[in-house]
């Protein structure tokens, strides 16, 4: 098991560094930084010394390697239109991000695997059936349409919720469900699908051979099973959600990771956008990694592979 | 009173070309401490039938009877609760698939004391030392540390083994073993054949083999059910059957084996040409008849049910003829 540890760990490492090598190259590759900092009225003098005071006149490999060695220590330079470290930038906005995500993906299992399980055991029937008309209009609905539908029913006419900011939880309750919504057909479809696989299997037989009750043959012997799948789905979909925000923290006005992204953006803010790119893929790559051992756990046969 | 009565069983099974009659009036009784051994090629409806007395079979299938008892326990009465109360508890089954029959995601076990708590008031402690007892009593050794074992760490053998450990945790009175031995190496065919005969005599139950090897029947049965396109055609005690085997189906299969020091080098087996009939759609007459030699125009018509001795019994219109040894 320590093996298997170290072995996922060492290839997380080295796609993290891959991820960081990618985005500085392309970030730097879109285009002169120098020019776009120093303002389209700068004179060439002018450029010349922000390129100098930023770094920018050294060869590629040493910038890579200052912006390396400064992340090491979590040091991500200065955001150049927020004159403000990146660092700090971040620790404010992540929270409301991780917090939006979470709250996103727990609604999402939370509908979607038990729906997804009951439809496999009621195959065919009028439960099924609605589950998986649920899950295309689950797809066909766009998340900002469904976060402005749910601000004028709960927010504007019910009064039951805030309609936007981020000051207590219940401000978080809209826009979870609309960022959640979109996760759900895919994890009950994929729990659904693997419910049918696992019901119909020799072990599911054996284990209602052995005369237990139902709920013992679907909770305990084949969901387990089923939900292995789904494990990995979910990960990605937290990826999706925290990288995928910018909608749902725009409707909201959540000021969140996904806002600041687009603005960095927009103001070709290199360290910023840099950082969230980082940020992003170690998530991305802790997440798989925790889907990874949650799985082993699940099924014992992962550990040996 | 029989351990076991089945009268008349019948499975059809809807199917989108019609109702496929996959077990057609099926009959016999085992009692406690009897082996019968149901023998038939894939498709004969031998598994069916065995899925039947558990209530395991799959849910579009529809089980029929006249009567189905179970030490007087009418099976076709009971519901859901009270035939998961038996299962596992009073009749146990043991699967031909050993690699797949267990889950995966669970120790044995865990898998073994579940049988055992799922049926009985007893403690983690004590399901475990029975776990290791049974274990140890279908010859694995170090039993004990096999219980913190996954399925995918054993071999295809020991697997087997530790399904039958599972289906007499709760010392069942009726075992159900559905082509145990199929998966599994020669060598490990006749220990795991063996082994059943051996735990059949010590705890006294009845016990079901459900085959298509007449070797494993003559070895270990002490009855046989020979069944064709999802009928009976000839049960009785071992000895009259295969040393009068009557129906002509009966007598071509045991033409098919080679005996030794009968059978000369080279010599060509014998085989049953044809092909099994389609079971879908309206039966009648003898399913055998489009590949029976003797067949006359009176197979097509109700075929009788007809006793040769005692306990011996077949389904054919023509008069037993002595098969040439």
């Amino acid at each position: 098991m320590l093996a298997f540890l170290l072995r996922r760990l060492a290839v997380a490492l080295s796609v993290v560094l891959t991820v960081s090598v990618i985005a500085f190259l392309l970030l730097h590759l879109s285009g002169d930084l120098a020019t776009d900092l120093a303002g389209p009225e700068a004179s060439p003098e002018q450029v010349a010394r922000v390129r100098v005071e930023y770094g920018l006149d050294q060869p590629l490999v040493v910038q890579y390697g200052q912006w390396l060695a400064g992340a090491a220590r979590f040091d991500f330079g200065r955001s150049f239109y927020f004159r403000e470290s990146v660092a700090s930038l971040l620790g404010d906005r992540i929270p409301i991000t991780l917090k939006l995500g979470a709250i996103s993906l727990g609604l999402a299992l939370l509908v979607a695997i038990p729906l997804g399980a009951l439809a496999a055991v009621k195959r065919g029937s009028w439960f099924d059936r609605a589950a998986l008309a649920f899950c295309a209009l689950g797809q066909a609905v766009p998340t900002f349409w469904l976060g402005l539908t749910l601000i004028i029913i709960f927010a504007v006419n019910l009064r039951w919720l805030p309609v936007s900011g981020n000051a207590t939880w219940s401000h978080y309750v809209l826009p979870s469900v609309a960022l959640g919504w979109y996760a759900i057909p895919a994890v009950m479809r994929l729990t659904r699908n693997g419910m049918l696989d696992v019901m119909a299997s020799d072990y599911i037989r054996t284990a209602r051979a052995k005369g237990l009750r139902p709920h013992t043959v679907i909770f305990k012997h084949a969901l387990r099973n089923a939900v292995v799948p789904v494990v990995a789905l979910a990960a990605v979909q937290f990826g999706f959600m925290l990288g995928g925000s910018i909608v749902v923290e725009a409707v909201f006005s959540l000021q969140g990771l996904g806002q600041l992204a687009w603005e960095a953006i927009a103001r070709k803010d290199f360290p910023v956008v840099q950082a969230i790119v980082m940020l992003l893929a170690t998530i991305y790559i802790l997440l798989t990694f925790l889907a990874d051992l949650l799985n082993a756990w699940l099924d014992p046969r992962i550990r040996v592979a | 009173m029989p351990l076991l009565d089945v009268d008349t069983l019948t499975i059809e099974i809807p199917t989108e070309a019609g109702l496929l009659h996959a077990v057609n009036g099926v009959s016999f009784t085992l009692e406690r401490g009897e082996t019968l051994a149901i023998v038939g090629e894939s498709g004969s409806g031998k598994s069916l039938t065995s899925l039947a007395l558990m209530d395991l079979l799959p849910s579009r299938a529809v089980r029929k009877a006249r009567s189905l008892r179970f030490d007087g326990i009418d099976l076709m009465a009971a519901g859901r609760r009270e035939m998961e109360n038996l299962r596992g508890d009073r009749m146990a089954m043991i699967f031909q698939e050993p690699m797949t029959s267990l889950n995966p995601a669970y120790t044995v076990g865990d898998q073994l004391a579940e049988a055992l708590r799922r049926h009985r008031p007893v403690g983690r402690a004590a399901a475990r030392d029975r776990a290791v007892h049974l274990l140890e009593r279908v010859g694995i050794t170090a039993a004990a540390s096999r219980l913190g074992q996954y399925p995918h760490q054993l071999s295809g053998g020991l697997r087997q083994r530790v399904m039958i450990a599972m289906g007499l945790m709760c010392e069942p009175d009726l075992i159900i073993a559905d082509e145990p031995t199929t998966a599994l190496d020669v060598t490990i065919q006749a220990q795991i054949l063996l082994l059943l005969r051996d735990i059949q005599r010590e705890f006294g139950m009845g016990l079901i083999l459900v085959t298509h090897d007449l070797g494993v029947v003559a070895r270990v049965a002490t009855k046989v059910a020979v069944m064709y396109a999802g009928r009976l055609v000839e049960t009785g005690p071992v000895e009259a059957v295969f040393g009068a085997p009557s129906h002509p189906y009966t007598q071509g299969l045991l033409r098919a084996i080679p005996v030794p020091g009968r059978t000369k080098p080279g010599e060509p087996l014998g085989t049953i040409p044809g092909q099994v009939p389609n079971l879908i759609g309206p039966l009648a007459g003898c399913a055998f008849r489009n590949r029976c030699d003797r067949a006359t125009d009176a197979c097509a018509a109700a075929i009788p049910d007809r006793d040769l001795g005692p306990g011996h019994r077949m389904a054919c219109v023509l008069d037993p003829v002595a098969v040439p040894a």
